[in-house]
Formats: structure tokens, C-alpha cells, sequence
């Protein structure tokens, strides 16, 4: 009995889930009769199961739940009221399924209330059939009984049969019909019931095979390094099968833990039918991606954050059938869940078209909470983030009022503990978007061990992008004034020592530091250096003690093939540790910067340089190419005009000032910028240091070359703009481009940074363009309103007030703008972002730093623009 | 002590000089220290991870958790394994003592004028023939994040 009975309750919970489920979309769809079969069919089910196992209370809400559905399926009208009556019957059910849960027996207790509710409303739904013709559970029970004289002996065939011979409700045709169904139901073994080649086993089971797969896994390792030492043993060819073999062993035991991720959100469609009655909402949840598996242990941990997000996306997010018609939205608001598997990662969004974060509350909020100071301004993408910040939203009252954000706190502290990362995506009046990265398993992962100061580290594979051999590419990593950066193809990567990183209290020795391990976390690329890199294994994850947790940079301990204990390093701690990560990620909730007025809050990487005047001069790194030392011998004069010879091309010098000279021997430090297959050297005295620092430019200046100056580090630092200095080396650099005697192109650059607007206008002036430089949409759209005429427009994305899609879409509204080609300018380039500037109607999506992708693109857009006149 | 006096088993070590007692029914294992793992960044109670029989072991000083001066000379490293929900940690004690069978009439209450981190960790004192034995309260010595975030 025991057996029959923890068979009986999985089923049955499992077919209430998707009784729950089925009963949300008939209520949308009352004329599906597939979905309105399948909820009877189950309904039908339990009841016959119940009366089969002798368990009378559940048999008799089943029946008239069933009565219900009866009606229904006769055509009687579906009403919120009536689903809502059968709704709370399937709660009874799974309360008194608990019970019989814990104390194997069915609970005392009258379901009166709900069944007599339950036969009113099936009689109400059909007058024609008099009540008296109601079936009682006492017609059933003889039939039942019978079969059930000794349920030991029972085979699951035969309760099986037991259902089908279970009378349903009155309605001989109906019974006709739905014994049609099954029998076409038959023929297919997936939806069939017993159909499909599958087993139960136990969590337990799973679990523990899983905990001997990596005891296994640790053995093998073991055996591996043993025979590693010895090149010649006999050991080595069984050792390499046995290897194999447990690593299809370990597969197979991961895939039996594999769940789709569809039942985490069984619950959700009832959650949001729920709310949406309470709230006097219209909720439509879509579920997309329901089939996308990942393992048990994620499953479980992500299960309730979701829950939490829906909850939030329908109370907070949507607004009010009422409001949404008044915003001229479609009444029935919508929450879109979606997953998909995404390199090695499970990516799930969390979208709501509804009224998005207000940024002016939850920026009083921060202040209250004390997160930012009052006059900091931080951007709008960071405000947004704020709410995933401990403390951000604690009291009922508060949450209320500020939106979104309660307990959301908790939500990405449980998204971390699995190493996955959690992201936002918010437009006022217009929905949010939350996305949540999680990797598929969190038992084994393939790791990269490294040695530093004595000591060795897991690095988990999937952030590794490279090895860096030091000592066969020394001219690979520079040292600027102790920081490290490594020049990797056509990027500039900030390096850490792993030495420093983990304060160990070796220093390492010089040179010693021999390899660099780059990562990738998110958007940004950054080195590790460490003494060496030994080999690559799978690696149990062990969690580390409660006590260690709050190290950011360890994400774990695992056991090594020689018996050792080593740490695992967690690339996004690393990444948020040293900040390269800042700007697309996270942000930095503790310290608090200094009040400050300007528009340009992000941190940029910059250069700082002497040239020439004693002043410290800088330029952002991401406009830089390379950074070179140069013989002073190698450098030639041709025409007057220094010159190197550079990566098979003649590279033309430039002083980056007025008073700065060629040094007269040793090397010349240059700073190497390039476009278009051409560079440029920029002759600098000395390089100082890349500082992350934000830029404001305090004072402009006249000077040429020199866009004015900021306060860097405390220091007065002169700003230099490249755009300058470029043609300065080719005298056609922008000239070619624009072509002589052509009318100039009218050019609308609408970006709210002083900065950008400073750095790129001179790049499209001095490519032929006739710019007007606008800070906001809301301007731009005002002095088109008033006549003016333009043939390109450039706009920044992430503005406030009026993003960049909103003035997209804006101009393509009005008939007299609508041509006129949109590129946009982004620091984040997402495929998201670019399909959305598609939607929008924009002509290209460029990063920010992209000069020559954005003259290309203005390029084409002016040649479409004649085609089409 | 007018309440039946009960017997109460203990593992004791010595820690510079001081007995210390931890109730029996705690102790999961006493084992010699081979090989540990620093951890990096760990609170300085932590003197790193080991291996005990594939289990993930963390190893947590005594003397820097009762705030004195680390021992001098190695000989071999004693620790007492203690479970802490479903976390396995080693306490580092200078050398193991007997294990003790204590009645209750010989315990007393932590006098007032011990240190007070000593106090913070001590569930009472035993008096024995010779000497007093302070009893370790377990899960006090492992939650040690709070003094030193305070401190």
C-alpha cells in the first residue's frame, strides 16, 4: 500500500499542477475543447484513482469538480466565478494531499461548503438536467471496491484499467465523445499515459549517484596524476578507457538530473490569474522556452526568485486595466517568460509591457536609504540597478510607492550564490525587462588550474577566453607606471596579478609572473597573470563554509586529483573586484563619490601622458590603438616630416603638442591611433598612467588639438582631441571622404554627454558634415518642429528624459522625418539593443568609440539617401 | 546546585596552556593536520581548507580566535572536527587532553572578569582536581564573523 499510495500522491500533485495550468488558459480560451479534455480527463482521473484507493473526501470533491467540467463541456458559458469555484476545489485537494502526505491517511473533515457550491453551480450552468439526476459518490462505490481487494497485488495495469472503468459524470454523449478521444490518444505513445519509456526514481537515488559520479570523477583524477608521473606505465591505455567510460558515466548521471525548466513555472500561470483578479488587472503570462533543461540543483534555487519576479512584474510592473487604457496601451497587459541556452548558460528573461521603473522615485528612495548622496546623479541605467542593492526596499509602506525592488535583493543574492549574473532593462511608460544568465550545472565544470604565490587556483573554463605565454610575447604586456595592460590584437586588456588580487603575502619575484589567463565576464575582457598554468580539469564544486562566503573573488573549494584542497575562483567576483565590469554590470553601492553637477558620471579608462607643457595631458584608452616605444635610429624624415616605418606602412608623426620634441635618443614613447587602415603616432614626452576616472571637462579651450580640461585624480589634465591630431598626419585623412565641391550633408547629433558631443562633432565636421550638436531628443524634435531640415541624424541611446528609440520612433511618426536615416550610438552593443533600434527604424547601431564604423555607416546612409531622391 | 547532578562527556585540548572541554556529542573526529590550503582573503581566524577523507574541511585557528599569540615551533598540528549544519570544520588546538566525564556539580558559570572575547565563546567553567576547564560553546566560536566585522 505504501508503494501505491506515494505513487498515488506524486501523480496525482503532478496532475493538479497541470489541472492548475490547463484551467488558467481555458479561461482565456473557453472554446478550446482540446484544453477543456485534457482538465477533464485529469480531473476524471483523480477521482477514479481516489475511489480506486479508497480515499472517499478527495473522490467526492473530484466528482463534483468534475460535474462542473461536465457542464462546461456541454457548451454551458465559462465564467471567472465558476473557474475561480474550481480553482479553490483543486487548493482543497492538494491541502488534503499534503495530509495524507505526512500522516498516510485521509484527513477528517467535511468538504460540504465547496461541493454544495460545486453541484449549485453545475446545476445553475444546465436547468434542463434536474437535480436529482446529480451522480453521488455512492453509485461509484461498489464498482470500486470490487477491485480493490488487495492493492499489494495490484498491477499499475490494472489501475490503469480501474480509471477507464470509472463511470464519469451523467451525459452518456459526452462519455461517448471522450472515450473517442482517449482511444485517439492511444495511438500516441507521447501523450498517452504510460506510453512513453520512462521511470521514477527517487531524488534521492539521483542524488546520491551523483555524489559517487564525483567521487568517482576525483579517483580517476587521482589515477590520471599518478600515471602522469610515470611515462612509461602499463596502467595508461585501461586508465585512458576507464576515464572515458566515466565521463559518459558523469554525463549520463547530469542528464538524469536535468529537469526542463518548465516545471519551475507550473505555478506561474495560476500566480498571475490569481493577482490579476486581486489586482483588478488584465494579466496575460506567455511562457516561452518552458522545454529548456538545466540541472535539478539550479532548478531549485531559481524556482522562488522567479516566482518573486512574476509576482513583482504583475503588481508592480502592469499597471491598471484602467491606466493602460488611459497610457493608450492594449488593455490585457503582458508578462513574457522566456528561456533558451545560450553558450553553456541558461538565459531567462522576465519582460512586462508595463509603466517601467520610475527613476525619480526610486532615485529618492537611494537617497533615503543612503546608497547615493543627494547631489549625485547617477545615470538612469544605474539608478535601476539600484534596486537590486541590500536595504534598497525593506518596508511594506515604501514598496508601494517605489515600484519595483521588494525583496529583489534577495532575488540576486540567490542568482549569485549559482554564478549567475542578473541584469535590467527598464523604459518608462513603456515595461521592463529583467535577464538572468545561470549556468546549466553547478556539480562539475572544467577548470583551468593555475599556480600563483605557492599556491594553486580553479579558474572555471567557461570565462577563460585565452592563454598568454609572457616570455614568447614580452612586447604583449606594457607596465605603466606599475599597472599592467596587455595589448592583445586590437585591444587594450587591464592585467591583475593574481598576487595581488588575493593580497597573498608572497610577492612574486620578478618574472616570475609568467602567463596571462584572459577572461571574459559579460561585455568586459580582462587579463589575469599568474606564475603558471598547470593543466585543465573537471572540478567538483564544493561550497565553501558559510564563514568564507563573503569573499567575492572564491566561488568554491574542490578537491584535486593529488588529495589537495584548492580554491575556485569566481570570474564575476574578479570582475567586479577590479571594476572593469562596473559600468555594463553592476554598480558600486558602497562608496560614495563626490557631489557633482556634470552629465558624465561613467567612469572611462584614460591615458594620462606629458607632452611638451609641463601640464598632464590624457585621452581616453578606447580611442587609442596601441602604445609603442620606438628606436629614435628608426625614425626617418621624409619630406620634413618625421615618419616610422610601422607594421609594413609608413606611419607618420605627429606631436601631440606644440613644444613637444622628438627625443634625441633611447626610444620615443608614441601613442598609435588608427582608422581606416591608416595610423597615426602621437610624439609624447613621457606616459604616466591609466587612471578610471569620470570625465568632466571644467574648462574649454581655444588651443587646438586640446578639447579642454578636467580634473583627473585630483590633477588638472589637459583633454587632447584626437580628431585633431589625425588629419594632421595625412593631409587627405578626411577630405577623401567627403569629396570636393559637394553640398554639405546636414547632420543632426543629439548625445546628453558634453563629453561625446565635444569628442565626435570635430570627427564629423571634419568629415563633411554641417553639425548642429543637440543635448536632449526633446530639443531636437523642437527645432525640427520649428523648420529645420536635416538629411542624417546621429543619436546617443541612453539618454535620459527621451532615449534614443523614443526619438527614433518620434521622427519616423512625422511624415516630414520620417526618411531621415537614424544611426545610433550605444556604449553597450547587445544583439537586444540592436534588433530593438531595427524595431525603432534606425539605420545603424554603433559603439560609442566606433569613429570609423559610424562614418561608414553615415556614409551609406547619404548614399541610400541620394538613391532614393 | 540543588537539581540531580548529570554526567557530561568531554573532549578536551590544550590551547597555550589552558584546558579547554567541548561536549562530547559535538565531535565529530579528532585527526592531525597534514596538508592545508590558505585561503586567501579569509577572516585571520581562518587558517585555510583541507582534505579529510574527500570531505572540504575548514580549518579554524584557536589561538587567533581566542586572541593569542601564535605558537611557537611546529610540531604536529591537532584539530577537533566539529559540524556546523551541514559544514565540516577543524578547530587547530595546540594538543588533545583525555576525554573527561564531568558531573555538573563541578560547573560553574564564566566569571565575570575573563576577556571578553573569552567570555563571548565560553558556555561555563569546570572545576576539576587540579585545574579549571573552560567549556567551548560550539557554535559561538564559529560565529566569529560578527566580533571581527564589529571590531
Amino acid at each position: 500500500m505504501e508503494d501505491l499510495l506515494r505513487e498515488f500522491l506524486t501523480e496525482t500533485n503532478e496532475s493538479l499542477d497541470v489541472v492548475d495550468i490547463e484551467l488558467v488558459r481555458f479561461e482565456q480560451e473557453p472554446n478550446n475543447a482540446d484544453i477543456l479534455g485534457r482538465i477533464f480527463r485529469l480531473v476524471h482521473t483523480i477521482k477514479g484513482t481516489c475511489g480506486f484507493i479508497g480515499l472517499p473526501r478527495l473522490e467526492a470533491l473530484a466528482h463534483a469538480a468534475e460535474a462542473v467540467m461536465g457542464k462546461f463541456r456541454d457548451g454551458a458559458p465559462v465564467t471567472a466565478d465558476a473557474v475561480s469555484l474550481v480553482l479553490v476545489t483543486i487548493d482543497r485537494l492538494k491541502s488534503i494531499l499534503a495530509e495524507l502526505e505526512a500522516t498516510a491517511a485521509e484527513p477528517s473533515g467535511s468538504d460540504d461548503d465547496l461541493i454544495v457550491q460545486l453541484e449549485q453551480m453545475a446545476r445553475d450552468r444546465d436547468a434542463p438536467i434536474p437535480a436529482n439526476k446529480e451522480i453521488t459518490i455512492g453509485a461509484l462505490a461498489p464498482q470500486v471496491l470490487e477491485r480493490a481487494l488487495r492493492p499489494d497485488e495490484v498491477s499499475l495495469d490494472d489501475l490503469e484499467r480501474a480509471f477507464r472503468d470509472t463511470p464519469g459524470p451523467e451525459g452518456k454523449p459526452a462519455d461517448k465523445r471522450e472515450a473517442d478521444r482517449r482511444a485517439g490518444e492511444r495511438r500516441h505513445p507521447d501523450t498517452g499515459p504510460g506510453g512513453a519509456q520512462t521511470l521514477r526514481v527517487s531524488v534521492d537515488t539521483v542524488e546520491r549517484l551523483m555524489t559517487m559520479v564525483s567521487e568517482l570523477v576525483l579517483t580517476r583524477n587521482q589515477l590520471l596524476e599518478i600515471v602522469r608521473r610515470h611515462s612509461e606505465s602499463e596502467f595508461k591505455v585501461p586508465l585512458q578507457r576507464l576515464s572515458n567510460v566515466t565521463a559518459e558515466l558523469q554525463e549520463g548521471v547530469m542528464k538524469t538530473r536535468m529537469q526542463p525548466i518548465g516545471n519551475a513555472w507550473a505555478k506561474l500561470p495560476r500566480i498571475a490569474r490569481d493577482l490579476g483578479h486581486e489586482l483588478g488587472k488584465d494579466i496575460e503570462l506567455e511562457m516561452h522556452g518552458a522545454e529548456t533543461e538545466l540541472d535539478r540543483q539550479v532548478l531549485d534555487i531559481i524556482r522562488d526568485p522567479l516566482t518573486h519576479m512574476v509576482r513583482n512584474s504583475a503588481d508592480h510592473g502592469l499597471e491598471t486595466t484602467e491606466d493602460r487604457i488611459k497610457a493608450g496601451k492594449p488593455a490585457k497587459g503582458t508578462i513574457r517568460l522566456s528561456a533558451y541556452q545560450a553558450s553553456g548558460q541558461i538565459v531567462i528573461e522576465i519582460a512586462d509591457d508595463g509603466r517601467g521603473l520610475n527613476v525619480a522615485k526610486i532615485r529618492k528612495r537611494a537617497i533615503e536609504a543612503g546608497l547615493i548622496g543627494e547631489g549625485e546623479h547617477p545615470t538612469e541605467a544605474q539608478l535601476h540597478k539600484l534596486i537590486f542593492a541590500p536595504g534598497f526596499s525593506t518596508a511594506e509602506k515604501v514598496t508601494s510607492v517605489s515600484g519595483r525592488g521588494v525583496g529583489m535583493d534577495v532575488v540576486k543574492t540567490n542568482i549569485d550564490q549559482i554564478g549567475g549574473t542578473i541584469d535590467l532593462k527598464s523604459t518608462q511608460g513603456r515595461g521592463s525587462t529583467f535577464l538572468i544568465k545561470i549556468p546549466l550545472t553547478l556539480a562539475i565544470v572544467p577548470a583551468l588550474i593555475v599556480q600563483s604565490g605557492g599556491e594553486r587556483y580553479a579558474i572555471p573554463q567557461v570565462a577563460v577566453v585565452e592563454l598568454v605565454h609572457r616570455a614568447s610575447n614580452a612586447n604583449l604586456v606594457e607596465e605603466i607606471n606599475g599597472a599592467l595592460i596587455l595589448r592583445l590584437r586590437d585591444k587594450l586588456l587591464p592585467l591583475l596579478s593574481l598576487s595581488q588580487l588575493l593580497k597573498l603575502p608572497k610577492q612574486p619575484a620578478a618574472g616570475s609572473e609568467a602567463f596571462v589567463v584572459v577572461m571574459q565576464v559579460g561585455a568586459s575582457l580582462f587579463g589575469i597573470v599568474v606564475d603558471d598554468v598547470l593543466h585543465t580539469e573537471e572540478i567538483v564544486v564544493k561550497p565553501v563554509a558559510a564563514s568564507l562566503r563573503g569573499i567575492k573573488v572564491l566561488g568554491g573549494n574542490t578537491i584535486l586529483g593529488d588529495g589537495a584542497v584548492i580554491m575556485i575562483l569566481d570570474p564575476n567576483g574578479i570582475a567586479e573586484s577590479i571594476g572593469a565590469s562596473r559600468e555594463e554590470r553592476t554598480i558600486d553601492f558602497a562608496p560614495k563619490q563626490e557631489a557633482s553637477d556634470t552629465d558624465t558620471l561613467k567612469p572611462v579608462s584614460m591615458l594620462i601622458f606629458r607632452a611638451g607643457s609641463g601640464a598632464l595631458k590624457a585621452v581616453p584608452l578606447s580611442l587609442l590603438t596601441r602604445l609603442e616605444e620606438i628606436d629614435t635610429s628608426k625614425i626617418e624624415f621624409s619630406s620634413g616630416r618625421p615618419m616610422v616605418q610601422y607594421r609594413g606602412g609608413l606611419m607618420p608623426l605627429v606631436p601631440a603638442d606644440a613644444n613637444a620634441k622628438l627625443a634625441q635618443d633611447g626610444t620615443q614613447p608614441l601613442l598609435v591611433f588608427t582608422d581606416g587602415g591608416r595610423s597615426v603616432g602621437l610624439i609624447v614626452d613621457e606616459i604616466v598612467d591609466i587612471v578610471e576616472d569620470r570625465l568632466e571637462i571644467k574648462v574649454t579651450s581655444d588651443t587646438p588639438g586640446v578639447l579642454g580640461s578636467a580634473i583627473i585624480r585630483e590633477q588638472a589634465t589637459e583633454i587632447i582631441d584626437v580628431a585633431y591630431f589625425l588629419p594632421l598626419g595625412f593631409a587627405d585623412w578626411f577630405h577623401g571622404k567627403s569629396g570636393p565641391g559637394r553640398e554639405k550633408k546636414k547632420l543632426l547629433f543629439v548625445d546628453d554627454s558634453a563629453f561625446f558631443r565635444n569628442m565626435l562633432a570635430p570627427v564629423l565636421q571634419a568629415a563633411g558634415y554641417d553639425v548642429t550638436e543637440l543635448s536632449s531628443g526633446k530639443e531636437a524634435l523642437a527645432i525640427i518642429g520649428r523648420g529645420a531640415r536635416f538629411d542624417l541624424v546621429v543619436t546617443d541611446i541612453e539618454m535620459s528624459e527621451m532615449d534614443g528609440y523614443a526619438l527614433a520612433e518620434a521622427l519616423r511618426a512625422n511624415a516630414r522625418t520620417a526618411h531621415l536615416p537614424v544611426v545610433a550610438l550605444s556604449s553597450s552593443l547587445s544583439g537586444a539593443a540592436v534588433t530593438k533600434s531595427k524595431h525603432a527604424g534606425m539605420h545603424a547601431y554603433i559603439a560609442k568609440f566606433d569613429r570609423r564604423g559610424l562614418l561608414q555607416a553615415l556614409k551609406t546612409a547619404s548614399v541610400e539617401l541620394q538613391e532614393a531622391a | 546546585m540543588s537539581r540531580a547532578a548529570i554526567e557530561l562527556e568531554f573532549v578536551t585540548a590544550w590551547i597555550a596552556g589552558q584546558l579547554f572541554g567541548i561536549p562530547i556529542t559535538r565531535v565529530h573526529d579528532v585527526f592531525e593536520v597534514e596538508r592545508i590550503t590558505h585561503v586567501p582573503l579569509a577572516p585571520a581566524e581562518i587558517s585555510g581548507v583541507l582534505n579529510l577523507r574527500g570531505r572540504v574541511v575548514t580549518a579554524l585557528d584557536m589561538r587567533k580566535r581566542l586572541g593569542l599569540p601564535v605558537r611557537e615551533g611546529h610540531e604536529k598540528q591537532m584539530a577537533i572536527g566539529i559540524d556546523h549544519g551541514s559544514e565540516a570544520y577543524g578547530l587547530l588546538v595546540d594538543a588533545m587532553g583525555e576525554v573527561l566525564k564531568l558531573s555538573s556539580d563541578a560547573f560553574d558559570a564564566v566569571p565575570i572578569n575573563l576577556q571578553q572575547g573569552w567570555v563571548a565563546i565560553s558556555a561555563g567553567i569546570y572545576r576539576l582536581e587540579d585545574r579549571l576547564m573552560v567549556v567551548l560553546d560550539v557554535d559561538k566560536v564559529l560565529d566569529f564573523r560578527k566580533d571581527t566585522l564589529a571590531a
